[in-house]
């Protein structure tokens, strides 16, 4: 393991450190000279101090997911190190604070004590401690010091005060490993010939909306959107455009309604506890049939539940978030790129069915940074309203299909209505009423069924098909049981982020399989459920920790279903 | 509604004074037309749940825009409407139970705001589509379906409520005189700011006031119903809350302060504070 060429460093602590921005700062510098880098990031739900971690994996290659084992932990304080040392691998190294006293009995790894704090205090700059962290690392990784003193001149132009220390931090750091062996050998970095972005999902979904035309933004803080509505706040700003912080998630839905019914595209983004405050407004949107993007970052639930860990189970609450009937369009990115991508498509399909539909992330994803190609907005194609442009007396809901859309201050002034309504919006209890709008309502989705998605190994039996942000790790586990000659070609793949509607081909095409395997984090195996309701084998591999898939461990759940599936080839064991 | 429409099949109880809080407010919105030739889809009348939102739906003649949402949030889908397009006149219609039972968590944050919009809240003291239980302006003491020994908490005083908040614009009137009170609610349009016309719409099912609002001799009952002097001065604080003090049912404007930014007026000074950075830009600083 001498030769790795890539590595997962990880940093503990407490909040207010700068544990968090330690990571970003080697994924940052990692990938301005060509390295692959992706962070992961836990926090507690207090303001300061609390466990933090943060992990950074560096690689030549495409990064999918945190990595499973540590090569360099960096321990901030005693708890950090007793905390995270077993995760480190053997032959791995604790780079530590001097108040914590390593245990002697803790074998197979280096430990190297560096005072991050009192070098950096040396330098005049007492928080410049993540930089002599980063010379130490930049020893032990055999990545040249310059990578990072270029990175500090980029990031602190013209602060050559600030510049100066930083750089000082780096060769302190660097002095305090200058006899240590590196554990890697992370080779020359390629630059893509494309241009990068180093970005966060919560950032690219929030750049996406703008791109996609928003120009309205309401939303209450909640963890892990918050950052959204920071975003928002602070960049959806000019003429005609409106980001504000509102009393509660009934505020924002309502509000948001209220914007687009009035013309503008209009977006909220929270987390479990403030979509549940939200469906009611919800199933109005799709009753009045009103355009808007919801965007729920999830975190553990259900109540206040885990704010700062991830999860994936608002999958069945973000399919009928409200009571009656409704399906509501569900995307989920599974990377920071999606993150964009998926942003602008919720809105494209909110104009074009003219409903509401979920944005279904979740917070390992809207924390994550990672180096992704630039988006050219050029080439992203943003849909509008149908808007009505006739005369008065029109009726909007007419007929069993979609129909313009008239905005206040034009022709064609109509109720929009909550209860069952006639054509006009008027309320309505007719039987045969019901039955023509609730059709409507759900032929408008057809509008929404794509025709592209992921498929690797089409001939296999056996599918993998995760969602969201467990994609990464399923991937890479996939890669894995690719290289292995046992179960190598015996595994398709399949993915898609449109969770409903699905692609109907790709449901044609699971529906042929024995047994489709769906790793997801929460305790029902919500989505397995839901393709076992579309006439799919489907079998759920779940995780409820509050962390994402560790990819190796994942290969291993799934090459047992491999072996399982090619025993009882007919009668596939489904997970209640 | 422009015709009969067979299928909407609601009506308000005879002598219902929704009646004459509709009219008063096709008066407003005419006026206003009048004024400002703007046309009548320049309005937005957004609706809570109950007999009193069934006004969007029964208003006559030319149409406003309607918005008939769900039951207490009236107000934040006006929020919405107005900061979205604040050239939009907009109006709320909402009995007592939706704006001040399950709605009044949106009222403060209005009066902060300072939104600028006009509430109407057609007051009848009793959850009337849903066949009488108790509000909170029912009084003490009052047999409901849902108090059937007698309520046992006070009734809440919206116009004292309303003025602690800060709403900028506070009018109080009864249905009875849809002229009178169709001046108060263009007056509350015309306000730059939050306007709460509060209004007493007896229902004549479950809590007729008519009598109570304006007495009557041969019983000895005096009115509840009084006129603001005509040398009130709205813009005092102090004379305005001697008015509300005085309780009973004032008619007229009790308090208008027209000094206070309006939320959109404060959104859009933001905007020329601020440098607009493009989608492009704002992906630049992501940039490596």
């Amino acid at each position: 393991m001498a030769h790795q060429n890539e590595i997962v460093v990880r940093f503990a602590g407490e909040g207010g450190q700068g544990v968090v921005t330690a990571a970003e700062m080697l994924g940052r510098a990692a990938t301005a000279v060509g390295y692959h880098a992706l962070t992961f990031a836990t926090f507690p739900s207090q303001i300061l101090g609390g466990p933090t971690w943060t992990q950074a994996r560096v690689s030549p290659r495409e990064v999918l997911s945190p990595g499973d084992a540590v090569d360099i932990l960096v321990a901030f304080n005693d708890y950090a190190y007793q905390e995270h040392r077993e995760e480190v691998r053997e032959g791995g190294v604790i780079l530590h604070d001097p108040s914590v006293h390593p245990d002697p009995g803790f074998g197979g790894v280096r430990n190297l004590p560096i005072p991050f704090d009192a070098l950096a205090k040396k330098t005049g700059e007492s928080r410049a401690a993540n930089m002599v962290v980063m010379g130490a690392l930049s020893r032990l990784v055999n990545m040249p010091l310059d990578y990072f003193k270029t990175f500090v001149e980029q990031r602190w132009s013209g602060r050559e005060a600030v510049i100066k220390a930083n750089h000082m931090a780096l060769d302190l750091g660097y002095e305090q490993a200058a006899e240590e062996a590196p554990i890697a050998e992370l080779g020359t970095p390629q630059k893509p010939s494309y241009d990068q972005l180093f970005i966060k999902g919560n950032e690219a979904l929030a750049i996406g909306a703008i791109h996609a035309g928003l120009d309205f933004y309401v939303g209450y803080p909640i963890s892990p959107a918050t950052p959204v509505l920071i975003y928002m706040e602070r960049n959806l700003v000019g003429e005609g455009r409106f980001a504000y912080q509102v009393s509660s998630e009934i505020e924002a839905i309502t509000a948001v309604l209220g914007a687009s019914f009035s013309g503008k595209k209009a977006m909220s983004a929270t987390s479990g506890p403030g979509f549940t405050l939200m469906s009611e407004g919800i199933g109005l949107a799709w009753m009045a049939e009103i355009p808007c993007v919801i965007v729920d970052v999830q975190r553990g639930g259900p109540a206040t539940g885990l704010p700062t860990k991830t999860e994936q189970s608002d999958l069945l609450a973000a399919l009928s978030p409200a009571h009656g009937d409704s399906r509501l369009p569900i995307i989920a990115p599974g990377t920071v790129e999606e993150c964009f991508r998926a942003a602008v498509t919720a809105f494209n399909w909110a104009e074009r069915y003219q409903g509401p539909v979920i944005l279904l992330s979740e917070h390992s994803l809207a924390e994550r940074a990672q180096n992704i190609e630039r988006p050219d907005l050029n080439t992203v194609q943003v849909e509008d309203r149908v808007v009505y442009t006739g005369t008065n007396g029109y009726h909007r809901y007419e007929g069993w299909e979609l129909s313009p859309m008239p905005i206040p201050g034009g022709p064609g002034a109509y109720v929009a209505n909550g209860s069952e309504h006639d054509g006009m919006g008027d309320t309505t209890h007719l039987g045969s009423r019901h039955i023509q709008m609730t059709e409507r309502r759900f032929s408008k989705l057809k509008l929404l069924e794509d025709t592209t998605y992921e498929s690797h190994n089409p001939d296999a039996s056996v599918a993998i098909m995760t969602w969201g942000g467990s994609k990464g790790s399923a991937q890479e586990a996939h890669q894995l049981l690719e290289a292995e000659a046992s179960t190598r070609g015996k595994l398709g793949w399949y993915y898609t982020m449109f969770l409903h509607p699905m692609p109907p081909a790709l449901l044609e095409e699971l529906r042929q399989k024995e047994l489709v395997l769906v790793p997801e984090l929460n305790y029902q195996g919500q989505f397995a459920s839901v393709l076992r309701s579309l006439g799919i084998k489907a079998e759920a591999i779940t995780q409820y920790t509050g962390l994402p898939f560790k990819a190796g461990p994942l290969a291993q759940r799934i090459a047992e279903k491999i072996g399982r599936a090619g025993k009882q080839p007919t009668k596939a064991k489904v997970k209640a | 509604m422009t015709s009969k429409n067979p299928e909407y099949d609601f009506k308000w109880c005879p002598g219902c004074g929704d009646f004459g809080v509709r009219r008063a407010l096709e008066y407003a919105m005419e006026a206003r037309i009048i004024r400002t030739e703007l046309p009548m889809e320049n309005n937005v009348v957004v609706a809570g749940i109950g007999c009193s939102g069934n006004l969007v739906h029964l208003l006559e003649g030319a149409q406003p825009y309607g918005f008939h949402g769900i039951h207490g949030r009236s107000l934040p889908i006006a929020l919405g409407v107005k900061m979205a397009r604040p050239e939009l006149n907009v109006v709320t219609v909402a009995g007592d139970g939706d704006f001040l039972s399950i709605g009044m968590e949106h009222i403060a944050p209005q009066a902060a705001r300072n939104l600028n919009i006009c509430a109407i809240v057609m007051d009848n003291g009793v959850y009337g589509l849903t066949k009488g239980q108790s509000s909170p302006t029912t009084e003490l003491g009052v047999i409901t379906s849902s108090t059937p020994y007698g309520k046992i908490e006070t009734p809440l005083n919206p116009l004292a409520l309303y003025f602690t908040l800060g709403v900028s614009f506070i009018a109080s009137s009864y249905s009875s005189k849809p002229r009178d009170l169709g001046k108060l609610i263009a007056a509350g349009m015309d306000h730059p700011g939050f306007a709460i016309v509060q209004v007493q719409s007896p229902c004549t099912t479950y809590n007729d006031t008519y009598e109570a609002l304006k007495g009557n001799p041969s019983k000895g009952i005096d009115p509840t119903a009084w006129t603001i002097p005509d040398d009130h001065d709205p813009t005092d604080r102090a004379e305005a809350y001697d008015i509300i003090s005085q309780g009973g049912i004032p008619l007229g404007i009790i308090y208008k302060n027209e000094d206070r930014p309006t939320l959109d007026q404060q959104n859009e000074e933001l905007h020329q504070r601020v440098v607009v950075k493009t989608p492009n830009q704002l992906l630049d600083t992501f940039a490596i």
